[in-house]
């Protein structure tokens, strides 16, 4: 198993709970796979449509691959002023 | 050319090499639009202004209120019920009378951004909605202005340089390459529903007003590129790379485009209006109300006989809703019911789901008058 380690940030935090998460993956995942796992174990995360996804502090999408120990952020749009 | 008079003002900006006489009269011949004098367009106006940047416009429709002053920080208690623009311009004429100032006392929208715009160099956008984040990114992309991001939640917050066309000409990204579908409404709450330190648009404001004074100037690096995000309960900061869709110019203004994809995703959806779900309940027929917001709002308020399973426990949860009758999921506003139902019909074979459109809300609207609205 793969566990991967993510950073939230904004209402992901309330909605996973907490300022990070971890989830397992039988094999590598990738950005996308990561997303739809989130999405699955927390359904809420589907209201939002546009989630960034950031790895080792770039932006990242699609099927560009993950590695155990790569720092993951989710990052959501932030309406407040 | 600097007065004498500027040159005495600005001493401090004339002393750092990097700004010096001929910084501080880019700063005197800058055209800069502060859109929202709120939370983040307070400490924006007032740095801007006592920088001596030339024109400063000012837009917001919104009046003051009292809930406004733990973090709106030009405004006082005298000043409730009054236009925010027009005192927020007075207060700053105190502090800077040779800014030629713009007061702007309506929304920034459709039909007058092209006019708004075309007097200004650089945008700061300082709003607290989607809507209006969303047509200043895609004005700014029409116009190819640049324009400063800030945006906060609670403790935390976001800001960029979008639209920058660096010194080899070439553009940085814009808000679509970060987040190319403007949420819904209700998606993504706002300060006014969950809440937000005073100091947090202070902070941001401030960087906002830091990367227009670097821009004007040519010093530094700015923040294009780049979207750093900051933590004021843990003092934490990151910077997250990401570059220019090569599309960016086509992603802008597709509300035509997004308003077919809703229509066909809610065509398969089966809703129900609150006037319906009315008259089922009056006829009594045998329906599950199932109430998938949180614990806390559910104790606000909730319809008669309503089961409360919250969205997070729905997939734990799914042997507790029945199969043989008609389900009427419910929310708040009708969002998270709509992905709840999505996920049973998807995961879970389930062909008796029916959203309630508008949510509780919708029912405290035009129901039941008596029910707690949040």
């Amino acid at each position: 198993m793969i566990k991967y380690k993510i950073s939230l940030f904004g209402i992901t935090r309330d909605i996973v709970g907490g300022t990070h998460t971890s989830i397992e993956f039988a094999q590598q995942a990738n950005v996308e796979s990561l997303l739809a796992k989130l999405r699955k174990d927390f359904p809420r995360l589907n209201d939002i449509r546009s989630l960034l996804v950031a790895v080792n502090a770039e932006y990242a999408e699609g099927n560009f691959p993950i590695n155990e120990h790569d720092e993951i952020a989710l990052i959501p749009p932030v309406s407040g002023g | 050319m600097l007065l004498p008079e500027e040159k005495r003002r600005y001493q401090k900006h004339l002393l750092l090499p990097q700004i010096g006489e001929e910084g501080q009269t880019k700063l005197k011949n800058a055209r800069v639009l502060v859109v929202g004098a709120g939370g983040l367009g307070c400490p924006v106006l007032l740095y801007l202004s006592a920088a001596g940047v030339g024109k400063i416009g000012v837009i917001d429709a919104d009046v003051v209120d009292m809930t406004n002053l733990q973090r709106q920080v030009l405004y006082r208690v005298e000043d409730i019920g009054k236009s925010k623009a027009v005192i927020a311009v007075s207060r700053l004429k105190k502090l800077n009378d040779s800014i030629d100032y713009e007061v702007i006392n309506h929304r920034f929208k459709h039909e007058n951004a092209e006019t708004i715009l075309q007097n200004y160099d650089i945008v700061v956008d300082c709003t607290d909605n989607f809507p209006t984040r969303y047509a200043i990114n895609d004005f700014c992309v029409k116009l190819q202005k640049p324009f400063v991001y800030g945006a906060i939640h609670q403790f935390e917050g976001q800001v960029s340089v979008f639209n920058f066309k660096n010194s080899e000409g070439i553009l940085g990204p814009t808000y679509r390459c970060l987040f190319p579908e403007e949420p819904a409404d209700g998606e993504i709450p706002n300060c006014a529903e969950i809440g937000v330190l005073g100091i947090l648009p202070g902070t941001l404001g401030m960087y906002q007003a830091n990367e227009v004074v670097k821009m004007i100037t040519g010093i530094g690096t700015v923040l294009s590129g780049q979207l750093l995000m900051v933590d004021l309960l843990e003092n934490t900061s990151q910077k997250i790379r990401f570059k220019r869709k090569s599309n960016a110019e086509t992603l802008i203004f597709p509300e035509k485009k997004i308003e077919k994809t809703e229509s066909e995703s809610f065509n398969i959806m089966k809703t129900i209006s609150v006037k319906e779900l009315s008259e089922l309940i009056d006829n009594q027929k045998d329906i599950f109300l199932l109430d998938v917001r949180n614990l806390g709002e559910y104790e606000t308020c909730r319809l008669a006989n309503a089961v409360l399973i919250p969205m997070n426990s729905i997939p734990t949860s799914v042997k507790h809703i029945p199969k043989d009758k008609k389900v009427i999921v419910h929310c708040h506003h009708g969002m998270r019911s709509a992905s709840v139902i999505q996920y049973l019909e998807q995961n879970h074979g389930f062909d008796n789901l029916y959203n309630l459109t508008g949510g509780i809300d919708a029912w405290a609207r035009e129901i039941d008058l008596e029910m707690v609205r949040y």
